[in-house]
């Protein structure tokens, strides 16, 4: 994806609002009457669930913060040789990696989750080497497979990214490395590679925010996210919409979290100029 | 043993026993619901981008809720959201005019939740589009003395095009994608489907490859049309991208 789209696409730091801005005569009105409409929902709805439902639902956003984060890290961490295999890597690295984004992008998320939790699931037991190693009890919970299923994913488009983002570090910075004498090795830890993730750190928050997106996937295969929480309310109090506008919320207040954080993060990191 | 299930090709098949058809069939409603939800969204979005650009203060504030919900909130909640809470509502209307409830088919709720979300997102491609298309070309159309409509027809849209194709292929590619999470509200497009014919048969691995695979070749395909798309687009530009 271009960062125009991941822009498109995910909520990213340029559309907070700023505070001057904030306060107009039509703003005001507005948020008056947005403030009619929480008190309506407030007082109209039934709350009645929530103190019940509380403590799992704290629970479950942590399920999904530890999902997201963990699998952005691992992610991040495989896109990086993805990345670089494709600009400087012989053939036989550069294809699989470049098939490799083709196909997880070129597939929806579900069915890679469903392929690896009922393909792979199934196909693990008939192995007896597998079902006496010490990954066996691991094998047989569903959240190894939400894990591996949303770190492929956000490696394979976040390999995209970095790729751009090596090939993008201007070609004098790695010549003048060269002419200090770096090794490859220094080159690549000194310059290039803080180079190409600074580069890609827009695109990569974008990116961010859409994993945050992702994470609900896992509660299809069982994985007790806050969105498997909020379908056991549903299920067990009868209400269609209360459950869903407080999930809404949930996500939309850790999607500003993530966003501002970020935005804190990148002003903290030194840059000349433009 | 996992071998068998592996090779059993003739669970493919079309006709009865295979599941082939029946896959196919996933297909296709997977895919008439992403051409009508990214048109609708393609419709939406161009609204909205100009509302956004040219509307008064309270329209661009409005827009700018709906493209930040959209954007912040995961599409498989907003999916569940719109599919409960727009058939419901729709119901209620419908029954103060004193019609009686319809019963809304699961195309046509698919299409309307995958192109509110794409309405979103392609607000905000076009928007970035047509604020690319420099000023000069819009008043001079103005001083033309074009009304605005034909200055939109004749001027912004065609003159966007080559900035908005990236954004909106990438849309396209998206839209087919999200079809699979109509699985979760019971729609049985491709993923849904595949799962049945898996969970039925047990050969899990052979469903789910091949519904990969059918994914994959829309993927495949759209990428040359895009590719074509965009070289048309782009005719008669200077090559400096």
């Amino acid at each position: 994806m271009t960062d125009e789209t991941t822009h498109a696409v995910a909520f990213t730091p340029e559309d907070l609002p700023t505070a001057k801005s904030f306060f107009k005569p039509h703003r005001i009105v507005m948020m008056l009457v947005f403030a009619a409409f929480v008190v309506a929902v407030a007082v109209f709805m039934r709350w009645d669930w929530l103190p019940r439902y509380l403590p799992r639902l704290g629970w479950g956003i942590l399920v999904s913060l530890a999902m997201l984060f963990s699998t952005a890290i691992l992610g991040f961490l495989l896109a990086v040789p993805i990345g670089l295999v494709q600009v400087t890597g012989p053939w036989f690295l550069k294809l699989p990696a470049k098939i490799f984004c083709t196909v997880i992008r070129g597939t929806p998320l579900l069915l890679q989750l469903w392929l690896l939790y009922y393909g792979l699931g199934s196909l693990f037991p008939q192995f007896p080497a597998i079902r006496q190693s010490f990954l066996w009890p691991y094998l047989r919970e569903a959240w190894p497979y939400g894990v591996a299923a949303l770190t492929i994913s956000f490696a394979a488009y976040e390999g995209e990214v970095m790729r751009g983002a090596f090939a993008g570090v201007p070609n004098g910075e790695l010549e003048a490395a060269k002419a200090y004498g770096m090794g490859r090795w220094t080159m690549f830890r000194r310059i290039w590679l803080p180079r190409a993730i600074h580069r890609a750190l827009p695109t990569l928050n974008g990116e961010t925010v859409l994993q945050l997106k992702s994470t609900p996937l896992v509660a299809t295969v069982t994985v007790v996210d806050v969105y498997a929480v909020i379908s056991k309310v549903r299920q067990e109090t009868f209400l269609t919409y209360e459950p869903l506008l407080l999930l809404a919320l949930i996500y939309m207040c850790l999607t500003g979290i993530l966003v501002v954080a970020f935005r804190t993060f990148e002003n903290r990191i030194p840059t000349r100029g433009a | 043993m996992a071998a068998d299930s592996l090779v059993n090709w003739g669970l493919l098949s079309l006709s009865a026993p295979g599941w082939g058809g029946v896959l196919l069939q996933g297909f296709f409603n997977s895919i008439q619901i992403a051409v009508g939800g990214f048109t609708l969204g393609l419709a939406l979005g161009v609204g909205g981008a100009f509302g956004k650009l040219y509307g008064g203060p309270v329209l661009r504030d409005l827009l700018e809720c709906y493209t930040t919900v959209v954007r912040a909130v995961p599409e498989l909640v907003l999916i569940l959201l719109l599919y409960y809470a727009g058939t419901d509502l729709l119901n209620q209307v419908l029954a103060l005019v004193a019609i009686g409830p319809v019963d809304i088919s699961g195309l046509m709720a698919g299409i309307f939740v995958i192109g509110v979300v794409q309405g979103a997102y392609s607000t905000e491609v076009l928007r970035g589009a047509i604020k690319a298309v420099p000023a000069g070309q819009i008043e001079a159309a103005r001083a033309y003395g074009m009304s605005p409509t034909m200055v939109l027809r004749r001027i912004t849209l065609p003159a966007m095009l080559p900035y908005a194709i990236p954004g909106l292929s990438n849309l396209w590619l998206i839209a087919t994608k999200d079809t699979a999470l109509l699985a979760v509200v019971g729609f049985s497009e491709l993923t849904l489907v595949t799962r049945q014919a898996a969970g039925t048969t047990k050969a899990y691995l052979l469903f789910f490859l091949a519904a990969g695979a059918l994914y994959l070749a829309l993927t495949l395909v759209s990428n040359v049309f895009i590719g074509m798309l965009e070289r048309h687009a782009r005719r008669g530009l200077a090559v400096n991208r």
